[in-house]
């Protein structure tokens, strides 16, 4: 029972929707970003976001944590769905806890690793009541940027990792029993069958997480201010900058358009280096 | 009054043809078997009579009432889906009613229709449970059962029992018959089974590659076969062909044997026979070396080579005969077949 | 749906050990951040910053009553509401047709919807609320509550869709062309076959828009003053809020969330990890 138009009718509001509310404000932003008030072109804006003294280190920041923690959390996340997989009581309530960090929003995840390093924290009220410390320790000034950065890393680790958990989860749970099996007929210990069976079967998702993974870490925004205020600088904490604080809507389209083509460039990175030839995947 | 018309039927999916240009009329209450193997059109062509298919050509009539361009629901037809489409969030009793209800009949006659149906298939103890507490078999019943409560003038069938292990196959063949039988129902079966198309057809329409190569009763579709391809795909074992030259006007040469054929204008047929066909003749014309000897209880099968042909006996079970022996065969003759190899058709 | 199998078979014990050993290791690294968090919460202000600060909370309400008494709190708090439900009610309104668009037809442009789908997610949503905030000035929506929805709604369409079109597709073709043999016109199928089957799952791709509007910052912060959600609420405040404040706006933030996904869990594992292929 075919009709024709059917299909149509129901995808017109979702489609509607995403092309005024997506992609016409998305001209919008690289508008802005391109052009003067008065409706010429020009690339002011970008140098403008270019010179200024903090452009350097938030874009520097910004791509070394993403640099740190992706990989980590790609190794913590591929061992914890791999202990997932490998249980059966309690499999569910694990799950559950190593998935809650999902629901919580960035700024409270911020707010919690504050609660553990900010000055009367419980680090520093661990740390002293050992006798570690004689005095409490002022981890997140401005001084000790490497401290922030430490803080924020382990912050993102902390609040991120069940994102790409879920999908390895999903990932692993397709792949067939058989195929373990005659690999451990075949001679295979656990990590051959890791290395042979689930990871070359696993690049659709692994795909989909580092890639999904990678433009969050990209917007990296609420768990910095959280943590370090305005002492490191990143990306999208410059583009909250610009447009409510400093009101200058050019320049922070400028930095929103940076981050989207880093985006764009890693997508594509991933799209190239973990695809599948045709009729290998599961 | 449920005679379906099937004229001129094609069916194409992008550029694939999956079916062309079909003439098949079916007469009110008869069990037509559409036979043929995966990817022939037999489903494709279930589909657009039921109505979940539209054709890219050609028009099917129903009871005398054109219905391509009608939905399912308003052709007056019921079917049973391969994997059953048993509804898991209603209980049997329900499923069995869904199309009562739809036709807003009255509690009563929900009520009498349901138990009739369920008694039918003898699943009247299952009516207070879920599609997910039943076996396949059960829910194939309630399948059935549900397409029954409607009292349609037509059934549709898609593959009913390919699911089932073959014990349950073989007891949901004769129940199935028999039910239908008595319903005044008429029957569009579809499977890759000939012994299910041999056992419940009134007649059998084989397809291959989208068209029907021979519809007619089981017995005729088995003695005489169409085409070529019928030979080989009814019967188990298999149909035996072997290439013949002509040597004169109805004489011909079968493996180095003189055999009296058809008269025709061609120097070279196949020669068919069904290896029951053969008795043990040791001056018989066609001489086979035994290759293989599979004593299967009720019967021997010896796979044989006649001139590098694969060729297959089937001899009584007390026969004793060995690797390499040397069988002479007589074939019978009014079973002899001839075929046009190059039209694949029937001399 | 197979499992590996256990890879720990025929191991020693000390391998078990150590599986088991490691497993409570991350569940702690979870769950003790988010119970000193609570702490925080639960403590009173003194107790916030005083040092060394203990493990167990004062149990006290003190904090978490300054802070729902807090200027500004209370209409925070029923903005975010206001925010979430209506993302929730528009992201499914709008995406649940478009998933079973998806599942159910083959039509032309059916890859090119898929790919629009696709791109919003490769691109850094929040940043929309930049040009919105200008467009939503010209009709008049900015800093209201619709606005931010309609960008909440943005994020969490994509998952809609998706998490829906695995949902449709879950369900086999077959169930609907059953009702269709059985009286049933498409609509009728989709009301008493589909319907019933999908519901708790649309449920919790509901609550799942729900948490992702509640949790949502940057988009907050910029369209939002009057009518601020309280993620932008805390954000502002960050500076010159004192600690006790921000640890119990925390909590709240965290309390929600944590209960809305206990209750899908579920589904969240068999969709999101699904639609995200």
């Amino acid at each position: 029972m075919q009709s024709r138009s059917l299909p149509y009718l129901l995808l017109l509001p979702a489609t509607l929707f995403l092309l005024v509310f997506f992609v016409y404000p998305f001209t919008l932003v690289a508008w802005q970003a391109f052009a003067t008030d008065e409706g010429e072109l020009t690339t002011k804006y970008f140098t403008k976001m270019v010179s200024h003294w903090k452009f350097d280190k938030a874009l520097t920041y910004t791509l070394l944590l993403a640099l740190v923690v992706v990989p980590i959390q790609l190794a913590l996340s591929l061992l914890m769905a791999s202990f997932v997989s490998n249980m059966k009581r309690g499999r569910d309530i694990i799950l559950y806890i190593w998935t809650i960090p999902l629901g919580i929003s960035d700024l409270a995840a911020g707010l919690i690793w504050l609660a553990i390093f900010e000055q009367t924290g419980f680090l520093n009220s661990i740390l002293y009541s050992t006798g570690v410390i004689e005095q409490p320790i002022t981890f997140l000034s401005y001084q000790n940027k490497g401290v922030i950065f430490l803080a924020v890393v382990l912050a993102e680790i902390w609040r991120a990792t069940a994102i790409m958990l879920v999908i390895l989860v999903a990932g692993i749970g397709l792949i067939p029993k058989e195929y373990y099996e005659a690999a451990q007929v075949y001679g295979a210990n656990t990590w051959q069958r890791f290395t042979k069976i689930t990871l070359p079967l696993l690049k659709p998702s692994l795909q989909t997480a580092l890639i999904l993974r990678v433009i969050l870490a990209f917007e990296v925004f609420a768990v910095v201010a959280a943590l370090g205020g305005t002492n490191l600088p990143v990306l999208m904490g410059e583009v909250y900058n610009r447009q409510f604080v400093l009101q200058d809507s050019h320049t922070a389209a400028a930095f929103a358009m940076l981050i989207l083509i880093i985006s764009i460039i890693s997508t594509v990175f991933f799209m190239w280096s973990l695809r599948t030839p045709k009729g290998a995947s599961l | 009054m449920a005679e379906i018309q099937i004229k001129q039927v094609a069916k194409r999916f992008g550029k694939f043809d999956a079916l062309h240009s079909i003439d098949l009329t079916i007469a009110d209450e008869e069990f037509l078997v559409l036979l043929g193997a995966s990817g022939c059109g037999k489903t494709t062509l279930l589909r657009i009579i039921a109505g979940l298919e539209t054709a890219t050509s050609g028009e099917v009539h129903i009871g005398g009432k054109r219905v391509d361009h009608l939905p399912p629901k308003d052709r007056g037809i019921a079917m049973v889906f391969q994997n059953y489409a048993v509804f898991p969030h209603l209980t049997v009793f329900e499923n069995i009613a869904f199309g009562l209800r739809m036709a807003k009949m009255d509690q009563a006659e929900v009520d009498k229709r349901v138990k009739r149906t369920a008694g039918l298939m003898h699943i009247e103890q299952l009516l207070e449970r879920y599609s997910g507490q039943l076996s396949g078999g059960q829910r194939q019943r309630v399948a059935v059962a549900r397409a029954l409560a409607t009292e349609p003038d037509v059934i549709l069938m898609d593959e009913p029992l390919s699911n089932l292990d073959a014990l349950l196959r073989m007891e949901m063949r004769a129940e199935l018959k028999g039910i239908l039988a008595e319903s005044n129902t008429t029957t569009v079966y579809v499977t890759h089974d000939q012994v299910e198309a041999m056992s419940m057809a009134d007649r059998i329409a084989i397809m291959q590659g989208g068209h029907i190569i021979q519809a007619a009763a089981p017995v005729e579709v088995y003695r005489n076969p169409a085409a070529h391809f019928v030979g080989s795909f009814i019967g188990n074992p298999p149909m035996n062909f072997l290439p013949a030259k002509k040597v004169d006007d109805g004489v011909w040469s079968v493996a180095g044997a003189t055999i009296n054929g058809p008269h025709s204008s061609k120097n070279e047929l196949n020669f068919a026979i069904r290896p029951e066909d053969l008795t043990l003749d040791h001056n018989g014309p066609l001489q086979a070396k035994v290759a293989l000897i599979e004593p299967l209880g009720s019967h021997v099968l010896a796979s044989c080579n006649i001139e590098n042909n694969l060729f297959r006996v089937v001899l009584d079970s007390d026969t004793s005969i060995s690797s390499g022996d040397i069988l002479g065969l007589q074939p019978l003759s009014d079973r002899v077949r001839w075929f046009d190899p190059e039209t694949e058709l029937a001399v | 749906m197979s499992t590996a199998p256990n890879m720990v078979v025929g191991q020693s014990r000390a391998a078990r050990w150590a599986f088991n050993g490691s497993v409570i290791i991350l569940c702690l690294w979870v769950l003790v951040p988010i119970y000193l968090l609570l702490s925080n919460a639960l403590s009173s202000p003194s107790a916030v910053t005083a040092f060394p600060k203990s493990i167990v909370p004062s149990f006290d309400t003190e904090s978490v009553e300054f802070f729902l008494f807090f200027n500004g709190v209370g209409k925070a708090l029923w903005s975010s509401v206001q925010v979430a439900f209506l993302t929730m009610v528009m992201s499914i309104l709008i995406g649940a047709p478009a998933g079973y668009a998806l599942s159910r037809f083959d039509f032309r442009g059916k890859n090119l919807f898929r790919i629009l789908v696709l791109m919003t997610r490769a691109f850094p949503l929040p940043l929309l609320a930049l040009p919105m905030a200008i467009m939503f000035i010209k009709v008049g929506l900015d800093d209201t509550v619709f606005g931010l929805a309609i960008v909440h709604t943005t994020l969490a369409l994509p998952f809609a869709v998706l998490i829906t079109f695995s949902l449709f597709s879950g369900i086999p073709i077959e169930l609907e062309e059953a009702a269709w043999t059985l009286g049933c016109n498409r609509f009728q199928a989709f009301m008493k076959v589909i319907f019933p089957l999908v519901l708790p799952g649309i449920a919790a791709s509901a609550i799942f828009a729900f948490v992702v509007s509640w949790n949502e910052v940057f988009a907050a912060a910029v369209l939002t003053i009057e009518h601020r959600t309280l993620p932008a609420f805390l954000l502002q405040s960050l500076d010159d809020a004192p600690l006790h404040l921000k640890f119990a706006g925390g909590a709240v933030l965290v309390l929600p969330a944590l209960i809305f996904i206990f209750f899908v869990r579920k589904y969240l594992f068999a969709m999101w990890g699904i639609a995200n292929r």
